[in-house]
């Protein structure tokens, strides 16, 4: 299976690769006009990683709060349906997100943030010194924030509650709060596990299309380096999904394809890494768990 | 002897002040964390209820019965309805899970059952992870390659194909892990008995596991059905009704998106119907499925 992956995507890819060699990395035109092609990733590589950037910025503290008070702090009444509720986050379908940010989270967001920050710096600070709309990176990136927390979040349960529970009663006993114990017993313990749930997030953060796609802006070409918080730009997977049927050429396919093999490139080691992180924490304490 | 007996009470009392200040603070800090705890939380479901209030409001509007099943009549005038999404939808995800439920279960049962320890499955657990966490769009960009380009045209056979690449590690993640669950006594038993391992683990093993397998199945059936990003490039999406196994096909999240991406008020309210025909469709599946399992008393994991 895996063979046939990378099979298909180098193969895509080879001819874009053999057009444009390493300034398909590098460049940052994006012309797909006949006779004046001229193709570069840069752009949409720098997109992707300012999202996630910000995705991670603002779901990784949120999960590790849930979970915390999930598996710390709630009554054991509490938390299996509150786990239910964040379960049921994860199953929304990600174009459903989507359609919610274009059409309604995005007013929240130009509203109540985008649009204050920008009055009160009236363009001094350059993070904010675009008039924002609601399509750019910072929603993107929130939006994507919300779509990593229900999986960031119930991989650190997991890994908070291999924790051996001696760990906790030494830290009470020890006279330490809920939170001490919490600081000084629990969150050493399961640190290598939560790194790789939040890296396991990135990675879903770095390859989610559809709902990048519908509130990101889409500017191609060396518009898309965004240059503040509030500016449209586009990611390696909102390109694909949104050039791919219109590709009138060969090599404008493989182009995208070849954005496409970044894209894995990306998520593939970003993943492994994950692994053999949450692995090393996870087997060690309890054996079967996974 | 007085004077030193004061000095050790005052010292007392204020060691005593000291820790109290500070205790104070502490239990501040604690109640502080507790509040951003909480708070994490509501901001996580805030956008869920929101979600599920909007769809319900914006697509409960448009539903009729010639909303659910004719084609897409003219879209400024906002006629038709998403009928051929609905099918396609259930074609491509259903020859998808035919696909994918044989090859992912026969795989959970290798892993759990006859693999033991070694490089070989281990290797298999490694890359079966890694295939989850690719990005679909990138399966999708599979199906393409080899499909679509292969037959020369968008094809329910790509689309099928793509979904049941996603579904297949879900499914063999579960199987491995509920066979896992099944106490070894059970196979104890079967051997006893002189049953070959084959038959052990088909009627026994198995039988055992049957609803956390089938729970495994259904969880990737909804986690397909929401898939967007794979189907734009292998089943392109039509207007029409089904016509053949080896052309384009609709399905309801590619319509949810087409709809959005249109500049109509009609075409979003469409938009936000189909919405709602998916939500209920995958959290129905997934409500279900909890419900069912919490009653039984296991529990499912989604994540890998």
């Amino acid at each position: 299976m895996v063979a046939l992956v990378i099979y298909s995507v180098a193969h895509g890819s080879v001819q874009i690769f053999s057009f444009e060699g390493l300034h398909f990395l590098t460049g940052t035109d994006w012309n797909a006009v006949e006779g004046r092609e001229s193709f570069g990733a840069l752009p949409y590589i720098i997109g992707t990683l300012v999202s996630a950037a910000i995705a991670m910025a603002i779901g990784v503290p949120i999960s590790l709060g849930i979970a915390i008070f999930i598996s710390e702090m709630s009554p054991s009444r509490l938390a299996t349906p509150l786990s239910f509720i964040i379960e049921l986050l994860a199953a929304v379908p990600s174009i459903i997100y989507g359609l919610w940010a274009l059409f309604v989270f995005r007013f929240w967001i130009r509203d109540l943030i985008e649009l204050p920050l920008y009055n009160a710096f009236h363009g001094s600070v350059p993070f904010f010194a675009k008039y924002p709309f609601g399509l750019d990176v910072f929603t993107a990136g929130i939006v994507l924030a919300i779509m990593i927390i229900p999986i960031v979040s119930s991989i650190c349960r997991e890994v908070m509650r291999v924790v051996p529970n001696s760990q906790r009663e030494a830290a009470y006993s020890l006279g330490a709060t809920r939170w001490e114990t919490v600081k000084i017993a629990v969150i050493p313990y399961a640190k290598s596990g939560i790194l790789g749930a939040a890296i396991l997030g990135l990675g879903r953060a770095v390859g989610e299309t559809m709902l990048v796609t519908l509130v990101i802006g889409n500017v191609i070409g060396a518009a898309a380096i965004p240059t503040s918080l509030f500016s449209q730009s586009q990611t390696l997977s909102s390109l694909i999904a949104n050039e791919f049927n219109e590709a009138a050429s060969d090599l404008h396919l493989s182009a995208l394809i070849g954005l496409g093999a970044v894209l894995l490139m990306l998520t593939v080691t970003i993943n492994v890494g994950a692994q053999l992180l949450v692995k090393r924490m996870v087997k060690v304490p309890s054996g079967e768990k996974t | 002897m007085d004077g030193e007996k004061d000095w050790g009470e005052n010292h007392r009392t204020l060691v005593h002040d000291q820790m109290k200040k500070k205790y104070r603070s502490r239990i501040i800090i604690d109640k502080l964390v507790s509040i951003f705890a909480i708070v994490c939380l509501i901001a996580a479901i805030v956008p869920l209820g929101s979600i599920l209030l909007e769809v319900i409001k914006n697509g409960a509007g448009v539903l009729s019965f010639e909303f659910l099943t004719s084609p897409q009549g003219s879209i400024i005038s906002g006629n038709g309805g998403i009928g051929p999404a609905i099918q396609g939808t259930i074609i491509v995800v259903g020859l998808a899970s035919l696909i994918a439920t044989p090859v992912g279960v026969l795989a959970g049962i290798y892993l759990s059952e006859f693999a033991g320890i070694g490089l070989f499955p281990s290797a298999v657990r490694f890359l079966n992870d890694m295939l989850t966490g690719l990005p679909s769009i990138v399966i999708g960009i599979v199906g393409y390659v080899t499909i679509v380009i292969a037959i020369g045209s968008f094809s329910v056979w790509a689309g099928a194909l793509a979904l049941s690449i996603i579904m297949i590690p879900i499914v063999v993640r579960v199987t491995e892990e509920t066979l896992k669950i099944v106490p070894h006594s059970i196979r104890e038993g079967g051997y006893a008995l002189g049953i070959s391992k084959a038959r052990i683990t088909m009627s026994i093993v198995l039988t055992t596991a049957k609803s956390g397998v089938l729970t495994g199945i259904v969880l990737g059936i909804a986690r397909i059905a929401g898939e967007t990003a794979p189907l734009i490039m292998t089943i392109l999406g039509t207007s029409l009704f089904f016509s053949s196994l080896n052309g384009p096909v609709d399905a309801l999240p590619l319509r949810i998106w087409r709809f959005a991406s249109l500049p109509y008020e009609h075409s979003h309210a469409f938009g936000w119907g189909a919405a709602l025909i998916l939500i209920l469709m995958v959290l129905g599946l997934n409500v279900g499925l909890r419900m069912l399992a919490y009653r039984k008393g296991f529990e499912i994991r989604t994540e890998a």
